[in-house]
């Protein structure tokens, strides 16, 4: 059982227009190997809220707790994966992967026996010698994916991580992110700006609204898996997306004429 | 895209206007890129095999001015009589045979030693503590509002400027010449090594510590093997500026050194002399550069900038 839940979390930054509220009171559980995206438009305290759940940074107010311990900062039971590749240009492919494990300081072969398969499952093991910068950004995901992996953490965090990629490598990588995720049934918490993906991977939906940053609300993804591409056309999925992008637009509604009647 | 005008001025003079799709269709030739044009476009890369001639011509333009200089009467027709004098512009090949005369027969090798010498050492001292500072005030935000004002402070006081007074504490031998160079080159080199880990992301440090690094395991493992590519790019145009500092010291008071054979050929008005000492100082230089360039290379394989 891994279940990672956010309690009443608010983040407030000081800036010189005042205070910012990046997140507003916000609950959420994820119950364990679940798939949750969180989804919001840029601004809405999303990857700050993952930032807290990852330990990185400290919530004003709010606590979070993995299978009901609090956290106190980050940890090898939360794998963190960034939108920007975060790999260590000195280290190969595989050091990379085994940086997690080499830190324990756990010996070369058992190393190896955790790298490599992770790096045959991630279709990477002929390239386990190279460089970070010979590889294409989807490969270099998923090498962060595998070093994520490799710590055999109870939790994944993901905060877009494929969104430098462009649509095409983009879709192979969701595809098999879900693999993945079938496989090692994990929990995963996946913050994204796109819908489609969230509809796509997730179990449920949460949804934010920002200014101040809100949970807005949630909503289970019924689609069946396994999901294959035939599920982004299915009308349940339309009415999902059409859900969730009202959800969106309404806030944006309701905040653009108060702006004009302030200006 | 064709500019319109191309198009015009290419439709032959009187022509009647073609029924078909002509006025829409471009001549061949408007579109075509010419040659060079690949030469023309900014940050397009060229083939290797011109870049290294490209880089030696424009040797042979400096030499090839300084020879139009000395070998015929283009100066004084300009207004610079001067510079058509060989006492005070000699030509190409007497500063070369002055240049070989220097070394064979002056003991010229002694000197480049000495100054190679003081720079190696002067530079050696200045990494040695600028290094680690530089990468201290950029990781640790104790350490940099501690040294930084007073480092940035004293980057702007002239090394030349301490020289009588470093005569008077260190004497005018060596540990003056050594003393010159760590004012001039620790500084700025301590800023710049500075700048390099403070840039290293927040987000590879963040990775690692969600990946189980301690404190001390990303600044080992992380923030140090992430800044010695730019602690060594900053090296290379640190022992630069020792150059620079090295030659004002041997200027000022020296006994041997390239800087003290180019003060002694100034006296006797040996032009000759100094610009054979100047060239030298410039050779050295490149080959400086190009050790610094290889040991990136070598040390660095994994580098977007290395390719192999």
């Amino acid at each position: 059982m891994s279940a990672i839940t956010a309690t009443d979390v608010s983040m407030v930054f000081k800036t010189r227009g005042g205070r910012v509220h990046a997140i507003d009171r916000v609950t959420l559980e994820i119950p364990d190997a679940h798939f949750a995206c969180i989804v919001g438009a840029s601004g809405c305290g999303k990857s700050t809220l993952l930032n807290v759940m990852g330990g990185l940074v400290r919530p004003t107010s709010g606590s979070v707790q993995l299978d009901g311990r609090q956290i106190h900062g980050p940890g090898t039971d939360r794998g963190m994966v960034f939108q920007s590749y975060t790999l260590f240009p000195w280290l190969r492919v595989r050091e990379n992967v085994e940086f997690g494990p080499k830190l324990k300081g756990m010996p070369k072969d058992e190393r190896r026996r955790i790298s490599r398969p992770l790096l045959e499952e991630m279709g990477l093991a002929e390239f386990a010698r190279a460089y970070p910068k010979e590889l294409s950004g989807g490969m270099k995901q998923r090498v962060a994916i595998a070093r994520a992996l490799a710590n055999d953490p109870k939790v994944l965090l993901m905060d877009e991580p494929f969104g430098a990629l462009d649509a095409l490598t983009r879709a192979a990588a969701q595809r098999f992110l879900t693999e993945i995720w079938e496989q090692h049934r994990r929990t995963i918490a996946f913050v994204t700006h796109d819908i489609d993906e969230a509809i796509f991977l997730g179990d449920t939906v949460f949804v934010m609204t920002p200014r101040p940053g809100r949970l807005r609300e949630v909503i289970p993804v019924d689609i069946p898996r396994p999901r294959t591409l035939e599920a982004l056309g299915t009308q349940r999925f339309g009415e999902l997306k059409r859900q969730i992008l009202e959800l969106i637009v309404e806030h944006e509604n309701r905040a653009l004429p108060q702006a004009t009647n302030g200006a | 895209m064709i500019p319109p005008s191309s198009t015009r001025s290419s439709k032959p003079e009187g022509a009647p206007a073609p029924v078909t799709s002509a006025a829409k269709r471009p001549p061949a030739t408007a579109g075509a890129p010419r040659w060079y044009s690949r030469y023309l476009a900014a940050k397009e890369p060229i083939p290797r095999a011109l870049s290294l001639p490209l880089g030696l011509a424009s040797f042979g333009l400096v030499i090839g001015i300084w020879a139009l200089l000395a070998y015929t009467r283009v100066a004084p027709a300009l207004g610079f009589p001067n510079l058509h004098n060989p006492f005070f512009l000699p030509s190409p090949g007497t500063v070369a045979k002055t240049l070989y005369n220097m070394f064979a027969h002056e003991g010229f090798a002694h000197d480049v030693w000495a100054s190679t010498r003081r720079i190696g050492l002067g530079f050696l001292i200045s990494a040695a503590i600028g290094i680690p500072l530089g990468i201290a005030i950029g990781s640790f935000r104790v350490v940099q509002a501690f040294f930084e004002p007073i480092i940035a402070a004293v980057r702007y006081m002239p090394a030349s400027a301490f020289i009588p007074l470093l005569i008077i504490w260190f004497g005018i031998y060596e540990k003056e010449k050594i003393a010159v160079i760590f004012i001039g080159v620790f500084f700025p080199l301590t800023l710049l090594i500075a700048d390099v880990s403070a840039n290293i992301p927040k987000e590879l440090l963040n990775i690692a510590y969600t990946l189980g690094a301690s404190r001390w395991q990303v600044f080992w493992r992380v923030l140090l093997p992430a800044s010695w590519p730019g602690v060594l790019d900053n090296m290379r145009i640190g022992i630069g500026w020792a150059w620079t500092y090295l030659i004002v010291a041997e200027l000022v008071a020296a006994s041997t050194g390239i800087g003290h054979v180019i003060l002694s050929a100034s006296r006797f008005l040996q032009t000759d002399k100094i610009i054979a000492g100047i060239i030298t100082i410039g050779i050295l230089g490149l080959l400086t550069d190009a050790l610094f360039r290889w040991a990136y290379w070598l040390l660095f394989p994994y580098s977007d900038r290395v390719s192999r």
